[in-house]
């Protein structure tokens, strides 16, 4: 059924259009002296907040070891399949790291197929990747933006880490049967 | 055939189910679609009964000792007294009436208690462990275990990489003691080479002093291994399971036909393993039959059909065959790696155009376990598809007779190297050659036309195993650089000799004309063979005096009595 909608007709006032204008200058003046908020981006950055998901990398313990066992759980679970593992053994011969046993060969993570989900993150056993403050991102191929291990450490560095796990494994090994 | 055994009713959980009597307990809960939570149980080994996961609360019914009836409840039901502390059910076989709970709260309190003891001393290095995603460890402690750990104390520290044996390396900290490789290792090998030295916490799996484990079914122990501590040393760190696609298939290694699982990913196989099939392997498998995959990937793979060394397609490669094959004095040389679709192609081709069919019987050493002294898959095939019509014979003497009298010019030749099976360079040079093969070799170099052909692994088809039992095998990995399938380069020759318009095979179609013309295949289709296989009447071929001996589930006395009275 149709409707008829009544339209007011306009006032006086209104037919001036006079407080119309007034009031869209004074919205624009308020702002005008406002506060900026605008960043000139890319000479200014932004603060990143804490939690913010950005490019997943890999991270070392504070003792500059490699993290990621490659347990191939990220892997597993990220959604897009932006990453891919070759896992790896560490030989009997290392004898710093030979207790961890395990450690990624290759580790490659696509950034674009990555989309930030963070899951990587939330399954890791060993704190080992994380998602941290990197959020742009540019190449000129493909390829480039298909990130290396070596290059996910880079972009990692290092972070506090309170388990120490293998190291924990290590000197148990060491000091033998406690009882 | 066995006499049919008794069926007897028990009740699990409120259920009746019908089972043999004698029955293993947890096999019947099985039966029922019930689990009961097991690790050192395994159906082909003897009950060792050390874990007690097992336990379940049983019950038989009160008999009145006076009467020596059965006492009745007020529904007139047997009244069952149930045993005052719960039982294992691996070491229970199942008696009639027979009541088993598998759910009440002091059995959960139970399955609840050996987890934790179980894990005590485990190292819970889950993440960088082959066993993670197909480990009883893993599984049961989420379905039955606590949640959490109450233990702050220092874990037992025991030797994580020990090479037990070529192929087999041991974590002991992740040993739960369950002594199924013992077990396996001295009941079905006979090879008893490991045992538990020390006590208590510090039991550890060992090798007894100077021996290692090292013969060929050493991996079985990695697959019934219930947790990490025995891994393949093969395919340590390569790829986590749940990655990897199994698909059924069949062993070639000998004309035992091991069922067995391809596991693969993106093409890419990592490994083999056994698949349950009661009547031809158990559960086991030999260790040389598991690095067949590695000839996939192979260096010496062909990759492209050739005329006269160039390189060519599918179509022209096919086409020269057939004028080959037309034109001259043809003889085949036919194969028992074939399967059977592809035997009874070959045979069709050969009755069209007329010529010799030469096979080669390839005999090896041969164990009475799994691997029998005929080392091909399928010559029972090559019989049933009439291919052949007798044995035949270990080389190919009688081909190169017929060659130096001038009676073949031109060779089909199905994957044989011919300069491996009796003739001799001058015999070879004589005749023009079609190979049809998997890798390079002698014979492949000589050829005129190359047809690369599929690995087991790329194709599908069955073998015949030495019982006659036909079981299927899967195509696991996609053909390697586009090469076709054998059948299609069978049937692709079949109807350029004859003239005929080329349709592309299918493997129903093929078992349809198979049904046809072969009296044991009547009936049958590729679909209804089962993942088991099936038992064919092998009668017609008493007969003649196949070289098996004896293996696990295969005896040349009373196979050929079985045949003898269907
Ligand atoms: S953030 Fe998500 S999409 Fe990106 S790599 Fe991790 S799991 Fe994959
Ligand atoms: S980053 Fe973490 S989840 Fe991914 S493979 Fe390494 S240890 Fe496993
Ligand atoms: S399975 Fe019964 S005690 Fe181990």
């Amino acid at each position: 059924m149709a409707k008829v909608v009544d339209r007011k007709p306009l006032t006086w006032a209104e037919h001036t259009y006079l407080p119309q204008i007034v009031g869209g200058l004074k919205i624009t003046l308020t702002n005008l002296f406002r506060k900026k908020v605008t960043l000139q981006y890319p000479e200014e950055r932004p603060v990143i907040p804490d939690g913010y998901r950005g490019i997943p990398t890999l991270v070392k313990d504070p003792n500059g070891r490699e993290k990621c066992v490659s347990c191939q759980l990220c892997e597993f679970v990220c959604p897009p399949k932006a990453i891919r593992i070759t896992p790896g053994a560490i030989p009997e011969e290392n004898t710093e790291r030979a207790h961890i046993e395990k450690a990624p060969q290759e580790f490659e993570i696509n950034m674009l197929r990555c989309i930030y989900c963070g899951f990587c993150q939330e399954v890791c056993p060993e704190e080992a990747i994380f998602l941290q403050d990197t959020f742009s991102l540019s190449g000129y191929s493909r390829e480039e933006l298909v990130f290396q291990k070596q290059k996910l450490y880079e972009i990692g560095g290092t972070l506090p880490d309170k388990h120490f796990k293998w190291d924990k494994k290590r000197s148990a090994a060491h000091a033998g049967n406690a009882h | 055939m066995s006499q049919e055994t008794k069926l007897i009713t028990i009740n699990i959980d409120g259920q009746d189910i019908q089972v043999p009597a004698g029955t293993n307990v947890i096999d019947a809960a099985t039966s029922a679609g019930k689990e009961i939570p097991h690790f050192c149980y395994h159906p082909h080994l003897s009950v060792s009964g050390n874990c007690r996961m097992c336990l379940v609360e049983l019950g038989t019914p009160m008999i009145d000792r006076a009467t020596n009836q059965p006492v009745l409840d007020e529904n007139g039901k047997p009244k069952i007294s149930f045993m005052p502390k719960p039982a294992i059910a691996c070491s229970t076989k199942a008696t009639p009436g027979m009541h088993v709970k598998t759910q009440t709260p002091a059995i959960k309190d139970c399955q609840n208690g050996v987890m934790e003891f179980l894990l005590v001393n485990h190292p819970l290095d889950c993440p960088i462990c082959d066993q993670a995603g197909e480990c009883r460890l893993q599984e049961f402690a989420t379905d039955y275990g606590r949640g959490y750990s109450r233990y702050i104390e220092e874990k037992n520290v025991k030797p994580k990489r020990t090479q037990l044996g070529p192929r087999v390396t041991l974590d002991d900290e992740r040993c739960i003691l369950c002594s199924r490789c013992v077990r396996f290792s001295k009941e079905i090998v006979k090879d008893d080479v490991l045992g538990f030295i020390d006590r208590g916490s510090y039991s550890t799996l060992a090798c007894y002093p100077g021996k290692k484990l090292e013969n060929n079914y050493s991996l079985n122990t990695v697959d019934i291994c219930p947790v990490g501590a025995l891994t393949s040393t093969d395919f340590r760190f390569k790829m986590r399971v749940w990655f990897l696609k199994p698909v059924n298939s069949i062993c070639t290694e000998s004309s035992v036909g091991v069922n067995t699982q391809v596991w693969s990913r993106e093409g890419q196989i990592y490994r083999i393993t056994p698949r349950r099939n009661d009547a031809v392997n158990d559960s086991w498998m030999a260790d040389s039959g598991r690095m067949l995959y590695k000839q996939v990937e192979d260096e010496s793979r062909l990759k492209h059909y050739q005329i006269n060394g160039v390189e060519s397609t599918f179509e022209a490669a096919t086409k020269a065959a057939a004028d080959l094959i037309n034109s001259g004095k043809v003889a085949y040389v036919g194969s028992a790696r074939m399967s059977v679709e592809e035997q009874f192609l070959l045979r069709e081709i050969a009755e069209f155009k007329l010529g010799g069919m030469h096979l080669v019987y390839h005999q090896q050493q041969g164990d009475d376990l799994l691997i029998a002294k005929d080392a091909s898959p399928n010559l029972r095939g090559a019989l049933v598809s009439g291919l052949i019509k007798e044995l035949p014979k270990t080389d190919l003497a009688v081909l190169g007779t017929r060659i130096d009298s001038g009676n073949v010019d031109t060779l089909f030749v199905a994957g044989e190297d011919l300069t491996k099976v009796g003739l001799t360079p001058a015999q070879i040079a004589k005749v023009k050659i079609i190979y049809h093969g998997t890798h390079t070799n002698a014979t492949s170099e000589k050829s005129a036309v190359l047809l690369p052909a599929l690995t087991v692994f790329e194709r599908t088809g069955c073998f015949i195993n030495q019982q006659f039992r036909i079981q299927k095998f899967n195509t696991c990995v996609p053909p390697t650089n586009g090469i076709r399938a054998d059948i299609e380069v069978l049937s692709q020759i079949q109807s350029q000799v004859k003239g005929e318009h080329y349709k592309l095979p299918n493997i129903q179609a093929i078992w349809e004309q198979m049904g046809k013309r072969i009296n044991v295949l009547a009936g049958v289709t590729f679909n209804s063979i089962p993942d088991d296989g099936l038992l064919l009447d092998g009668s017609d071929f008493s007969a003649l005096t196949f070289c098996e001996v004896k293996s696990l589930h295969y005896n040349v006395r009373t196979s050929t009595s079985t045949f003898a009275n269907t």
